[in-house]
């Protein structure tokens, strides 16, 4: 493997949720096609932003990325290993290199644990410590790496606000020393003014640790501020990715325009004079979606092949990838 | 002025000696909210009176003693020589509520025991797996389900009854008819068991803290045990101290019908049925081990109640 080998590798990944009726013989009556033929990689060190509305699809994506979903079809590759056929040995190693942080601090930690045995979580299953002091020593370590008070090592899930929790569950997801981090919208549960608190964490420790993200979130104000890159999501597909100041300036894709638009702007002149792109209808029901471009019904720039060709995902150029007949 | 400054200066002088204070540990914790919790401190102290009586009896009453009959004291009242009475055929009740509950009480709390681990262990394996091993062990609990329990009782103690050979523990030779009975009860009466933490199972087995522990690579039997099942602990509890009652009934139920212990074992359900024909004219008869039986499932589900709260660190009452 060479340098150039991107981290994580994601090609052609599909993940339906089939709907079954029946008690005792269950057959299939459709899917959700939460993921449908999603491509990309990210590479060592870097930050990839996946944005995109409610119910898109991006959880699934980071979700089936680790494995946590079986992957109905497509290749992921973690640093060389191949997430869907991994087994034993091979499969805790993905285990231990990457890791996830996810959405809601509530939810996320186990209500009967202490802190000090949620961070060690990890460090037990490993086996990454010789001892019980070596492993408790650990957790404190990573408490104080996070922001929180050692002393709080005995305290449960419930005394700590939403920040602290997210802290808890980011000191969890470090502790086996990973090398990539999937966050799962770690911030959109958290008050505006713990956000930027976790943000800057979730930088310091990028840099430290040199981490690679995959940064899911609907916020595109704080992923312009953490990506180096970002891909967009609509409907289970990719429509656009490329280095982020490329898509916030110069989007091809009318997806991507038109989210861009609804960015609130806080200078009131501003906000006036831009050119906003307003969608029609709704957003279509992924057991259903629509055929050739998925973003077709509501697209205001749609053509006929629009409805009946799938855009093919491809590089326009200097790692610009998009998804659109019209570019 | 000067008050003011002094009252600020109080502020954070008062949450920095609120953080210092010492965490306590978690049986610290459960302990104190358990403390607070009066009926199940009833519970326990008069759990452990009962114990107290049915096995430090034992010491000053031989088993002898309890079994043996005189003809001519047959149906007495309380007295100074027989305190509870006597029965039909003139066995002092005070030894046989002693030994009769030494028998009820192991029957009560193995019977649970056994329903614990299969129920716990069907309902675990049901709802964290899923699938087709869910479809055929929730048929077969369902299959058991629609039977009656009684019927199922009467059926395997019929079948399995004198068998199984008396065991001696601790001193004291049991009866065979007791470890068939402890089993047809823990047999028959998972299924609730099973099927509430079937449920919790399925619940919780989605929650994001059971994604996190699949991400970290926790083996599933660690997820299990040591994520869910301390989750689902609150109805596992009150379902367990329910039946420890149950059972004592249900041990009533088949030695009533001669299917039970054997005599001249005593258990407080067995003593019970005796008394059938004699509510009216010797109460003594069926007052003390009734009172008994209601006092031991009394105080185990106030106990069970107690813990329940105890157990439960987002409890607030500390």
């Amino acid at each position: 493997m060479t340098e150039t080998e991107p981290l994580v590798r994601v090609e052609g990944l599909v993940k339906h949720f089939p709907i079954t009726r029946g008690i005792l013989i269950r057959r299939q009556v459709g899917a959700v096609q939460a993921v449908d033929d999603v491509t990309f990689s990210i590479a060592r060190g870097e930050t990839l932003g996946l944005v995109g509305e409610s119910g898109c699809g991006k959880t699934t994506v980071g979700r089936t990325v680790l494995g946590l979903y079986p992957a109905t079809a497509g290749a992921i590759v973690i640093d060389g290993h191949h997430v869907r056929t991994a087994k034993g040995a091979e499969l805790m190693a993905i285990r231990r290199k990457a890791q996830m942080i996810f959405q809601d601090p509530y939810a996320s930690l186990n209500p009967r644990w202490t802190v000090g045995a949620i961070v060690g979580e990890p460090l037990r299953v490993h086996k990454l410590c010789r001892d019980e002091k070596e492993r408790l020593d650990r957790v404190k370590e990573l408490m104080q790496l996070v922001g929180l008070s050692p002393r709080l090592i005995n305290r449960f899930p419930h005394e700590f606000s939403g920040g602290q929790r997210q802290r808890i569950g980011i000191a969890r997801a470090l502790a086996s020393q990973p090398l990539f981090v999937i966050c799962d919208e770690p911030i959109s549960a958290l008050d505006v003014s713990i956000q930027a608190q976790v943000v800057n964490l979730l930088e310091d420790l990028q840099e430290r640790f040199g981490l690679t993200y995959l940064f899911i979130a609907h916020d595109l104000s704080m992923v312009r501020h953490l990506c180096t890159r970002v891909a967009v999501m609509y409907l289970g597909v990719l429509v656009e990715m490329a280095q982020r100041d490329e898509v916030y300036e110069s989007p091809l894709h009318p997806y991507t325009q038109s989210l861009l638009s609804a960015v609130p702007v806080p200078d009131p002149q501003v906000a006036r004079s831009r050119k906003r792109v307003l969608l029609e209808g709704e957003v279509p029901s992924p057991i259903n979606p629509p055929g050739g471009c998925r973003f077709h019904l509501r697209c205001p720039q749609a053509e006929a092949r629009c409805a009946t060709d799938r855009p093919a995902w491809r590089d326009v150029g200097g790692g610009h990838w998009v998804a659109c007949h019209r570019v | 002025m000067s008050d003011t400054t002094e009252a600020l200066s109080a502020i954070p002088q008062f949450a920095a000696d609120e953080l210092e204070a010492p965490p306590l540990s978690l049986r610290q914790l459960a302990w104190r909210r358990f403390r607070r919790h009066k009926m199940a401190l009833f519970g326990a102290v008069m759990l452990a009176l009962l114990f107290v009586y049915c096995f430090g009896g034992a010491l000053w009453v031989s088993e002898d003693y309890a079994n043996y009959t005189d003809t001519k004291a047959r149906l007495q009242a309380p007295s100074v020589s027989h305190p509870f009475g006597t029965d039909t055929v003139g066995r002092d009740i005070l030894a046989r509520t002693i030994y009769g509950g030494q028998i009820s009480l192991i029957i009560g709390l193995t019977a649970m025991l056994v329903e614990l681990v299969i129920g716990v262990l069907i309902g675990a394996l049901s709802g964290y797996y899923g699938g087709w091993l869910d479809s055929i062990l929730m048929r077969f609990t369902e299959a058991v389900f629609v039977i009656p329990q009684l019927f199922l009782l009467i059926v395997m103690a019929k079948f399995f009854g004198g068998k199984v050979p008396n065991l001696t523990l601790l001193g004291r030779t049991f009866s065979g008819s007791v470890v068939v009975v402890i089993l047809i009860i823990g047999a028959t009466s998972w299924v609730y068991l099973a099927r509430i933490v079937r449920a919790e199972f399925i619940s919780l087995k989605e929650r994001e803290f059971i994604l996190a522990a699949r991400a970290i690579g926790t083996p599933a039997r660690q997820i299990i045990f040591g994520h869910i099942l301390p989750n689902s602990i609150a109805p596992i509890i009150v379902s367990a101290t329910l039946s420890v009652a149950a059972a004592i009934l249900s041990e009533s139920y088949i030695s009533f019908l001669g299917m039970g212990v054997q005599a001249p074992t005593a258990t407080w359900g067995n003593m019970l049925e005796g008394a059938m024909n004699y509510i009216e004219e010797a109460p003594w008869f069926w007052i003390f081990p009734g009172t008994l039986i209601v006092l031991t499932v009394l105080s185990i589900n106030f106990l069970g109640d107690g813990l329940r709260d105890a157990l439960d660190p987002r409890s607030r009452v500390v």
